[in-house]
């Protein structure tokens, strides 16, 4: 249950500080904000939940002028406000904690906290000024450990959040927005920023929080707003509904999509193709064990960053320093790079993240995108046999049905489906056995999802082994046999067959115990 | 750590050319038959003087994360474009230096607004642009020749008292008028942050594109400064295409040297100016030392691999091979 919040409760009737009214913003064909209304006050925290993709970073950001939003109006103190850029938002008096932070590497936290406006003497920085304001700012933001001059380069990522606080509170905000700002933060440094913001409500700036994690929630919440598929479907005052409530108004009623039928379960005691021992990298990852075996369909839960790409990138040799084992056919792989892990010993194959950088060369033809991984396939003595390359691509564009009209076009004028079509075709020109996928149908036609759908099942019936890590509850429900939850690097949950559903994926992504029984 | 254990910290680098050039002049003067007189510091900052403005011009523009491949053309173009106005009475002298430096800053604006309006590749459009100035130069001095106010000229690049070399006194004058308040300025800090994450720079609300436009237009200014300084040496002006590369690519090299980092957003004029000060030491020095001149670029080059590899020792520290590519 939330406990009820103790800020007085009679600030329904001021006017707000900022009024969103029909906010409509869109990407392409994905409608990110679909029609928003949301009032913010003074002296009150305003909670922000919902699933991935829900809308709510598309928000702040017309909040605070880093896009524009396609219609609807936003009134600050009643006069209607359009911000060009952050600069102007910042100016109105709203600041934005960036999730993704906005500092520069290579000055000092000092230089950062008071990058836009410094204390400046005869059109020159002050510095001694700037150092004691920075001090100030910092204590504020309860990071007086701090030192002004160390480079924000060298400091701990939970360390730079707070800085990241310090320099929104430098620019003297009456609305702050705090978006996951607590995500990456020790139990420790969590407390201090609740203190924080609690001074600052009292203070009177208006707080807009994006979290997670119910608990921060119910600590310091006075309104709760849950966001759906880009609309604001429920605002109430926080403690009057319970933690099963909410997670019920996250998930909605999704329409159905098109997947294809489930096979029975694979036998559990098929060898597995691929097996990870122990995994853990950097700090990101943490004693990560699974088997993937043939025939089977896995899936990579939890919120997103969580490490699932971190995960993905391991298995593909990626990264430096992995600790633990990853076993491929019972025996231990080295995994020095991409090419080691497409290697036919290996067999393993990664549609990535970012079809656009990391997937296709973009200026270049659909055949030599298409041949790019399995080049050592198709070249005799180093030198490419044009026709055995041709018969490769023309049964791989056939049989992902990949609409161009030449292949000798660049693969940058294919529609956004098609060319993550052309990515997929690429990989199973390599003929793996392992197929690792990065959330491959975001911002993909609803047409061609199903199309990959059935691709994935197909490669598991044929023998292979795939794990997909989408950001899309429906589709681990539609297309794994089991799913993987990962929470702070972590495999918090394992599901599997009919345990599978959206309220089980949501409750362990949030790593809410207990839930389920509720 | 204290104040000073920062403070040193981000001035490694720039120390570190500085002991690494008075280590080598050391052992150049040393070795060189006339030793430590001051005719010999004379001539080592003149010819130091040159390439030290090249660089610190070519250092405001990669700081940003650009190139400037046009530094030396518009070096070349001030020189013969000295070597036609500054001359005659005072007054003429005076306007004809102000010519070379306004047509120095206008070349660079023009390079900046190719790159932030233009939205052109600052290597493309900079090649592109040093062609034209190049060519504009030959326009001015077809042949070697014209004529600098000698009275001027012996003034910078004579001795002042006790032998202190003047073409030194000048470049330090300019670096204390222009560095010094643009480390400090916001517009400077904004050049820095620029090359180091454009997008933080953005959602920070800096003025980015000012920022790049002024790194340009340094460079140009910069550059005609030297290229002013090569005209009260020779008392002349050349079309050289040759120097015009040279000074390029030295420029590169020599901040490079001096702690520059080509990714953007770390370094200092100050190392700067010691990057191109070792980097002609290290030519006197093969000199002295009297090396066949066939040797001399392939041992030229072997010193800049050498510093070139320390300034990306970083690398061998990732952690995700993914980031090798990023920045």
């Amino acid at each position: 249950m939330i406990e009820p919040p103790t800020a007085p409760a009679a600030a329904g009737r001021t006017p707000p500080l900022l009024a969103l009214s029909g906010i409509a913003k869109r990407y392409g064909a994905t409608r990110a904000l679909d029609g928003v209304d949301l009032d913010l006050r003074a002296g009150r925290i305003h909670a922000v939940l919902g699933e991935n993709g829900a809308g709510k970073s598309s928000l702040i950001k017309c909040m605070a002028g880093v896009v524009r939003p396609d219609s609807g109006t936003m009134a600050l103190d009643g006069a209607p406000v359009r911000f060009a850029d952050p600069a102007a938002a910042a100016a109105a008096g709203i600041v934005c904690v960036f999730q993704e932070l906005s500092l520069v590497p290579d000055l000092s936290v000092a230089d950062n906290i008071l990058i836009a406006d410094p204390p400046r003497r005869f059109g020159l920085v002050d510095r001694r000024a700037q150092r004691r304001r920075a001090e100030e700012l910092l204590a504020r933001a309860g990071a007086g450990d701090i030192h002004p001059l160390a480079l924000v380069r060298d400091l701990p990522l939970s360390r730079r959040q707070l800085v990241e606080i310090a320099k929104a509170l430098a620019r003297g905000p009456r609305l702050l927005i705090l978006d996951e700002a607590t995500s990456a933060l020790t139990a420790r440094d969590v407390a201090s920023v609740f203190r924080v913001l609690k001074d600052l409500r009292r203070d009177g700036l208006a707080l807009v929080f994006i979290s997670h994690r119910m608990g921060e929630i119910a600590e310091l919440a006075d309104e709760c707003s849950v966001f759906r598929n880009g609309r604001n479907v429920a605002t109430f005052p926080a403690g009057t509904r319970t933690d099963a409530q909410v997670v019920e108004m996250m998930i909605g009623r999704d329409e159905a999509h098109a997947y294809p039928p489930k096979p029975p379960p694979v036998p559990r005691d098929r060898p597995p193709v691929l097996e990870a021992r122990r995994l853990g990298w950097a700090g990101r990852l943490h004693d990560i064990s699974f088997a993937l075996r043939p025939g089977e369909v896995v899936g990579l839960g939890g919120l997103d960053g969580q490490g699932q790409r971190e995960l993905l990138l391991a298995l593909f040799g990626v990264l430096r320093g992995l600790t633990g084992a990853v076993l491929v056919d019972g025996r231990e792989a080295a995994l020095g790079g991409p090419a080691d892990a497409k290697a036919p010993r290996n067999g393993i194959a990664l549609i990535p993240e970012d079809r656009k950088t990391e997937g296709l060369m973009l200026p270049m033809s659909v055949r030599e995108n298409l041949s790019f991984a399995s080049l050592d396939r198709v070249s005799r003595g180093g030198v490419v046999d044009r026709a055995a390359e041709a018969r490769a691509v023309d049964a791989m564009v056939g049989l992902l049905a990949i609409k161009a009209a030449d292949l000798d076009v660049p693969v940058a004028s294919l529609s956004g489906g098609n060319q993550q079509k052309v990515v997929l075709a690429k990989w199973l020109m390599t003929r793996p056995r392992v197929v690792l996928l990065a959330d491959p149908t975001r911002g993909i036609d609803v047409g061609t999802k199903a199309d990959i759908y059935r691709l994935l099942r197909r490669l598991a019936d044929d023998g292979a082994a795939v794990l997909l890590y989408s950001t899309d509850y429906a589709e681990l429900i539609g297309c794994c046999d089991r799913v993987l939850v990962l929470y702070g690097g972590r495999v918090v949950r394992e599901l599997e067959g009919t345990a599978i559903t959206e309220r089980a994926l949501v409750s362990s992504a949030l790593n809410m115990d207990g839930t389920e029984a509720a | 750590m204290n104040d000073l254990a920062f403070r040193l910290r981000d001035a490694r680098a720039t120390l570190s050319a500085v002991a690494v050039f008075v280590a080598l002049f050391a052992l150049y003067t040393l070795n060189h038959p006339a030793g430590f007189s001051a005719n010999v510091v004379q001539t080592a900052a003149n010819k130091g003087v040159l390439l030290a403005f090249v660089a610190v011009g070519q250092t405001f523009v990669v700081l940003t994360a650009g190139i400037d491949l046009s530094v030396g053309a518009v070096f070349i173009l001030a020189n013969c474009l000295a070597s036609v106005v500054v001359t005659g009475s005072p007054g003429a002298v005076a306007l004809g230096v102000a010519a070379v430096l306004g047509t120095g800053l206008a070349c660079g604006l023009a390079n900046g607004a190719l790159v932030v309006y233009g939205r052109l590749q600052p290597i493309v459009a900079t090649i592109a642009s040093g062609a034209i100035y190049f060519g504009l130069a030959l326009a001015l001095r077809p042949e070697p020749g014209g004529d600098v106010d000698s009275t001027l000229a012996d003034a910078v690049t004579g001795q002042l008292a006790f032998g202190v070399p003047a073409s030194a006194v000048v470049l330090l004058a300019v670096m204390l008028l222009v560095w010094v308040p643009f480390r400090r300025s916001l517009i400077g800090r904004a050049v820095y942050a620029v090359g180091s994450a454009e997008a933080s720079a953005y959602l920070s609300g800096l003025p980015i594109r000012r920022a790049r436009l002024l790194a340009y237009a340094s460079a140009g200014l910069f550059s005609a400064m030297g290229g002013l300084m090569l005209a009260f040496f020779t008392y002349s002006g050349e079309a050289s295409a040759s120097n015009a590369s040279t000074y390029t690519l030295d420029s590169i090299a020599a901040i490079v040297i001096g702690g520059v980092s080509l990714f953007g957003g770390a370094g200092s004029a100050v190392g700067a100016v010691f990057g191109a000060l070792i980097f002609r030491t290290i030519n006197d020095l093969l000199f002295v030392f009297d090396l066949d001149p066939l040797w001399q670029p392939l041992f030229l080059g072997l010193v800049l691999l050498g510093a070139v590899s320390l300034g990306s020792a970083r690398l061998l520290r990732l952690k995700n091979r993914l980031e090798l590519f990023g920045s």
